[in-house]
C-alpha cells in the first residue's frame, strides 16, 4: 500500500470502546456489533464473544482487554474499518479502562434505560473526557417494562453533563437500535490524526504471553507505519526486535502484511521478557526512530496485599512459575517471596483490588491445579516508629511491637455510593460502622442519591462490597478512589492456636473495635476448624493480653459403625473424600487449619448481625 | 472359589426413616417374577461344592407371604448348596417372622436369624418408623428358639434422635438379657434419600452430639464384655464360636456373590452392582444376561489397600504374615507413613504378628482406615 492509500483509508477509521456499568449490557451490545459487521459466521457466534476467559465469563465479568477489527459498510456508501476496544467494568480494573481509552477517539456510553447512572459508569466517563473521548449516548434496554428513557436522557445531562439530545434508544437483547448506533460512530468520532510518513510511534496498551510467539503487544499505531521484518526499538528500554508478526483480531487472529495510522492489533517479534514490553511504552523503528514517546500511563500501584502459601509445601516452585506466567499478562500483579511460621514458603502478592485478588487465586487454583492457602487480605499501613524510623508495613504480623510505635497511619478512601432513596439509611448506618466521615449527599433526581463518605481503605477491602450489595438488595453502586493516609489508633490482632501464635491469622484492628472483633473471631475460627483428636483452645490476644478465647472440642467418634450390605466401593469413596477433604487443610502445628479460617477475618461481620 | 454369598430382598412393608438400601414397597410389586430370575441369577453361581456362608438380607426378607418364602428357601437350597457347618443367616423382622414362616425357614436350612430389633425403646423405634414394639421382639426370639435356632443375633442402632446415653444402655441391657450369642450395635448414620436425611437438612432431627455418641459406644462396649461376649469387629460382639463368617467375609477381604436387585458382589477381583430397580434387573435375567450396572476390576494397589482399611475393623487386626503371603508384601514397609502417624497418635498398634487399633482407636476409625489408602503418585 502506499502513502496515499494509507491516508485513504485512515479516514476510513473509527476506533471507540464501549463504557457501561455490569450488566447494563456492554457485552451483548458488542456482540450485536459484531454479528451486524459480519465479523462472524453464525457457526462462530457464540455468545458474549468479547469476554474470552472461562473465568470472565463465568462471572459475567470483562478482565483482559480485547480490540477488535470490524468493517461496516455505512448508509453513504462508503466502507468503514471499526477497532472496538473492550473495556473492563469492575473498580477493581480501572488501570485496563484508562489503558483501552488511549486508544480510542470515541465511546459508546451504555445506561440502562430502567436504572440510570451508576457511579462506575461515572468515574470511566470522565476518564473517557479526560482523554478527549468523543462520547455517544446509548439508552439501552428501552423494551424492558420499567424503562424510563427520557429520565434517563434528562440524569445523562445534569449528572455527567452531556448533551443527550441525540442519545440512541437502543435494545442490544432485541436488536433495536444497532444501526443507529454504528451510523453515530461514523459521524460523530473522528478518524485518527496521524502521519503514516511520519516515525513510527505505536502505543502498547496491553501485551499477552503467549508460550510459542513470546511476548504479544497489543498496540495502536499513532504515526508511521509497521511491517513484518522491520526493526523496531522500545523507547522506555532501548531493546530492538525483528517484527516476526503483525496483525488484527477479526476477532480471530488475523496477521496483516502492514500495520499503520490509526490501527489496533497485535505485533510479536520474539520477545521473552514481558519487562520488554511495558504497558504505556512507545515503539518507533530502530534506525531513524521517533525522539519523543507518546504520553504513557501512570503506573498503578496495588492497593491491597495478602500472602498466597502452596498448601502442599512441594508446589512452591510451582506456585513460582504460575505468578511469573500470570504476571506476563497482568501488569498489575506485584509478587515478592515471604515465609511465615504458620505456613512456609510462600509469597506476598499486591493487587489492584478484592475482585482481582479472587480472580487471581482462582486462576492458579484452575489453571494451575495449585491449592492455596490466601491470608485475609491487608492494606499498606504507614508507621513512625518512637525514634522516627518510618515503615511500610503490607504484612499485619510484620507490626512492631506497640511500645515501639510513635503512630500508624493506613490509607482512605473517598467512595461515591449511589442509591434509591430508600436505602440512603442503611449506606449511612453501614459506612458509619465501617468508620466512615461524611462528605456530601445530592438528589440526582427524585429517587436516586449519590452519597460521598472518606473511609479506611481497609474496612472497605474487608466485606464493604458484599454488605452494601445485600443492605440494599443490590441497588448500590460504589466506586472508591485513593485520597491518602490518615493516622489512625491502630493495633494487632494475634491469634493463637493450641497456645501458639499464628503469624498468617494475625490482623490490624481499630482498637475501638478491638475486643468486639476479637470475641468474633474466636467464634468464627472454632465453627471453621474442625475437631481434632485434641481439644484446642483458641485465643485472640493484643500483645501479651488475651482479649478473647474459646476451644474447639476433642473429636471423639469418627468411624462408620455401619454395615453395608458388601458395598466395598462405597466405603471406600466416603474414606477418600474424607481424606481429600483433609488435603484441603494445612497442618500449623500440630492443628490442621482449613483454607477459609484464614480469610475468617472477613467474615467477622456476617455473625456481628 | 467364591465361599460366600449374600442375597437381596428389596421388599418391604413399611420404609424405615433411616434406611438407604435398595428397597420398595411390597404392594403390586412382581415378587413371584423377581423370585424366579433371582432363581436364574444364582443358578450362575460357580460354587457348586458348598457355600461356607449364605446371607439373605433385604429389605425385609420376612415378608414374603408364606408360599413365596417356601419358594425362595427352596430355590437357594438347589442353587447354592451350604457346605457342612456352614452358616446360612435370614434377616428377620420382628413384626414377620410367624410361627408358620420360622418353620419354613428351619424346614429350608436356615441356621442362623438376624433380627432387626434396634431399640428397645417403643417411641424410639416409633421414631425411626419401626412397626414393631418391644413386646414383638421378645415373642419373635422366644418363637425362633422355639423353633430351635439356636443362633440369633440382633440388631441394635444408637445414636437414634433424642437418645441419651442412659436409653442406649438401657436397651444394650434388655439385649443383653436375652442371653444371646451374638449383638450388633451401629451408629446411626444419616444416608442422602431418607426421611431422617430431610429431617435433618431442615433442622428438624434433635441427633445426639458427639460426645453423648461416643459415650454410649464405650457404654454398649462395656457392657457386652461384661456379658461376656468378645468384641471382634467395631460393630459386632460374640460369644466365642458365634462370629460371624458372613460378616468375616467382608472384612477378611475375601470374595463373595452378591445376588438380588441392587445387591453388591466380589469376584474374581471384580466389585460390581447389580441394577436396583425391579424391571432393570429382571429385564438382562430373562434374556439369559448378567443384571450388572457396574463393574470395576480392583488394582493391586487398591486390594491392599482394602485388605488394610477392612481388616483393621476386625479387633484382631491384620495379620502381617497373612498380608504378606497374599501380596507378597510386607504391610509395614508398604504402610511405613501411615503407620507410624497412627501409632504416634495412639491410634493403631503393632504387635509381632498383627497391626491393628488401639481402643481409641475404635472411636476413630475412620482417621486411621484413610491413611491406609496411598496417594496416587505412588
Amino acid at each position: 500500500m502506499n502513502d496515499n492509500g494509507r491516508l485513504e483509508r485512515q479516514e476510513r477509521i473509527r476506533n471507540f470502546s464501549i463504557i457501561a456499568h455490569i450488566d447494563h449490557g456492554k457485552s451483548t451490545l458488542a456482540d450485536r456489533i459484531l454479528e451486524k459487521t459480519n465479523a462472524l459466521t453464525a457457526r462462530e457466534m457464540k455468545s458474549q464473544l468479547l469476554d474470552s476467559m472461562d473465568l470472565e465469563r463465568e462471572r459475567g465479568i470483562t478482565i483482559k482487554l480485547n480490540a477488535v477489527e470490524l468493517t461496516y459498510t455505512a448508509k453513504d456508501g462508503i466502507e468503514y474499518i471499526f477497532h472496538l476496544i473492550d473495556t473492563p467494568g469492575h473498580v477493581d480494573f480501572t488501570y485496563e479502562v484508562s489503558r483501552s481509552l488511549a486508544a480510542c477517539e470515541g465511546a459508546i456510553l451504555v445506561v440502562d434505560a430502567a436504572q440510570g447512572i451508576e457511579a462506575q459508569t461515572l468515574a470511566n466517563v470522565y476518564l473517557a473526557l479526560d482523554n478527549n473521548l468523543e462520547i455517544m449516548t446509548v439508552i439501552n434496554k428501552i423494551d424492558l417494562p420499567a424503562a424510563e428513557p427520557e429520565r434517563v436522557r434528562q440524569e445523562v445531562e445534569d449528572v455527567i453533563g452531556l448533551d443527550a439530545s441525540d442519545a440512541v434508544l437502543a435494545s442490544a437483547k432485541a436488536g433495536i437500535g444497532i444501526e443507529e448506533i454504528l451510523e453515530q460512530v461514523v459521524e460523530k468520532v473522528p478518524a485518527p490524526t496521524g502521519d503514516p510518513r511520519a516515525p513510527l510511534t505505536a502505543l502498547i496498551f496491553d501485551s499477552l504471553y503467549d508460550p510459542y510467539r513470546g511476548v504479544i503487544a497489543y498496540i495502536r499505531v499513532v504515526n508511521g507505519t509497521i511491517k513484518v521484518g522491520d526493526k523496531i526499538k522500545m523507547m522506555a528500554t532501548g531493546k530492538e526486535f525483528d517484527v516476526t508478526e503483525i496483525g488484527v483480531f477479526t476477532p480471530k487472529t488475523t496477521p496483516r502484511d502492514e500495520l499503520t495510522v490509526g490501527d489496533v492489533g497485535y505485533l510479536a517479534a520474539a520477545i521473552k521478557n514481558v519487562g520488554d514490553t511495558q504497558v504505556g511504552d512507545t515503539i518507533t523503528s530502530a534506525k531513524n526512530g521517533a525522539t519523543e514517546a507518546l504520553a504513557g500511563y501512570r503506573k498503578l500501584n496495588p492497593m491491597v496485599y495478602c500472602g498466597l502459601y502452596p498448601i502442599d509445601a512441594s508446589k512452591y516452585n510451582d506456585l513460582r512459575d504460575a505468578l511469573e506466567k500470570l504476571e506476563l499478562n497482568d501488569s498489575a500483579l506485584q509478587y515478592e517471596p515471604e515465609t511465615s511460621q504458620a505456613l512456609g514458603f510462600g509469597f506476598r502478592c499486591g493487587f489492584l483490588g478484592l475482585l482481582h485478588m479472587e480472580i487471581i487465586q482462582e486462576r492458579i487454583e484452575r489453571e494451575f491445579k495449585i491449592d492455596l492457602i490466601t491470608t485475609a487480605p491487608s492494606v499498606i499501613y504507614q508507621v513512625t516508629m518512637t525514634d522516627g524510623e518510618e515503615l511500610r508495613i503490607d504484612n499485619p504480623s510484620d507490626m512492631p511491637d506497640p511500645q515501639k510505635i510513635a503512630h500508624v497511619e493506613e490509607p482512605y478512601v473517598k467512595s461515591s455510593i449511589i442509591v434509591p432513596n430508600d436505602f440512603v439509611g442503611t449506606v449511612m448506618e453501614l459506612a458509619q460502622g465501617k468508620r466512615g466521615i461524611f462528605i456530601d449527599m445530592q438528589y440526582l433526581d427524585t429517587n436516586r442519591v449519590s452519597v460521598v463518605y472518606e473511609m479506611p481503605l481497609s474496612e472497605i477491602v474487608y466485606d464493604f462490597f458484599d454488605q452494601l450489595k445485600s443492605g440494599t438488595k443490590g441497588y448500590a453502586s460504589f466506586d472508591y478512589e485513593l485520597i491518602g493516609y490518615k493516622e489512625s489508633k491502630l493495633v494487632k490482632m494475634d491469634i493463637l492456636l493450641n497456645t501458639e501464635t499464628v503469624d498468617a491469622l494475625s490482623f490490624i484492628v481499630h482498637r475501638d473495635f478491638a475486643y468486639e472483633r476479637g470475641k468474633i473471631i474466636v467464634e468464627k475460627l472454632k465453627e471453621l476448624i474442625p475437631r481434632q483428636q485434641f481439644e484446642v483452645p483458641i485465643q485472640a490476644a493484643i500483645g501479651n493480653k488475651i482479649v478473647a478465647r474459646s476451644t474447639i472440642k476433642a473429636m471423639r467418634k469418627n468411624v462408620l459403625a455401619k454395615c453395608y450390605g458388601g458395598d466395598i466401593s462405597r466405603k471406600r469413596k466416603l474414606l477418600e473424600k474424607q481424606k481429600e477433604g483433609k488435603k484441603r487443610m494445612k497442618q500449623v502445628g500440630s492443628v490442621e487449619v482449613p483454607q477459609e479460617a484464614f480469610m475468617a477475618v472477613l467474615k467477622m461481620d456476617d455473625q456481628s448481625k | 472359589m467364591i465361599n460366600a454369598a449374600y442375597i437381596h430382598i428389596p421388599f418391604c412393608h413399611h420404609i424405615c426413616h433411616y434406611c438407604d438400601f435398595n428397597k420398595v414397597f411390597m404392594k403390586n410389586q412382581p415378587v413371584e417374577k423377581y423370585l424366579q430370575n433371582l432363581d436364574k441369577e444364582m443358578s450362575m453361581g460357580e460354587n457348586k461344592s458348598g457355600y461356607k456362608s449364605i446371607f439373605v438380607g433385604g429389605g425385609t426378607p420376612t415378608s414374603l407371604d408364606e408360599t413365596q418364602l417356601q419358594y425362595f428357601v427352596e430355590s437357594i437350597a438347589q442353587q447354592l448348596p451350604l457346605a457342612s457347618g456352614g452358616e446360612y443367616t435370614f434377616e428377620a423382622n420382628p413384626g414377620d417372622l410367624t410361627p408358620a414362616k420360622m418353620s419354613i425357614l428351619k424346614m429350608g436350612g436356615v441356621n442362623r436369624l438376624s433380627i432387626g430389633v434396634q431399640s428397645f425403646n417403643d417411641a424410639h423405634l416409633k421414631r425411626i418408623g419401626r412397626t414393631h414394639t418391644k413386646k414383638d421382639v421378645l415373642q419373635t426370639v422366644r418363637n425362633a428358639e422355639k423353633a430351635g435356632f439356636d443362633n440369633l443375633s440382633i440388631d441394635l442402632i444408637y445414636g437414634l434422635p433424642e437418645q441419651t446415653v442412659e436409653d442406649a444402655i438401657d436397651t444394650t441391657r434388655q439385649a443383653l438379657a436375652l442371653g444371646l450369642p451374638h449383638y450388633s450395635a451401629y451408629s446411626l448414620i444419616i444416608e442422602p434419600k431418607t426421611v431422617f436425611y430431610n429431617l435433618m437438612s431442615k433442622g428438624n432431627l434433635p441427633l445426639p452430639k458427639e460426645e453423648a455418641e461416643a459415650d454410649m459406644y464405650e457404654a454398649v462396649m462395656q457392657l457386652m464384655s461384661a456379658s461376656g461376649l468378645h468384641q471382634y469387629e467395631i460393630s459386632n460382639f460374640a460369644r466365642p464360636g458365634f462370629e460371624s463368617i458372613h460378616n468375616l467375609t467382608y472384612w477378611n477381604n475375601e470374595e463373595y456373590y452378591g445376588f438380588g436387585a441392587g445387591a453388591h458382589g466380589y469376584v474374581k477381583g471384580v466389585r460390581y452392582a447389580n441394577y436396583g430397580p425391579l424391571k432393570k434387573y429382571i429385564e438382562p435375567l430373562e434374556r439369559g444376561e448378567l443384571p450388572r450396572m457396574s463393574s470395576q476390576q480392583t488394582t493391586k494397589r487398591e486390594q491392599m489397600e482394602e485388605e488394610m482399611f477392612l481388616g483393621l475393623r476386625k479387633l484382631a487386626g491384620v495379620s502381617i504374615a497373612a498380608f504378606q503371603r497374599k501380596y507378597n508384601q510386607n504391610p509395614l514397609s508398604l504402610f511405613k507413613g501411615a503407620i507410624s502417624n497412627m501409632t504416634e497418635r495412639n491410634l493403631l498398634e503393632v504387635t509381632d504378628e498383627s497391626i491393628r487399633l488401639t481402643h481409641a482407636g475404635k472411636f476413630l476409625g475412620n482417621e486411621v482406615f484413610q491413611s491406609f489408602l496411598i496417594e496416587q503418585e505412588m
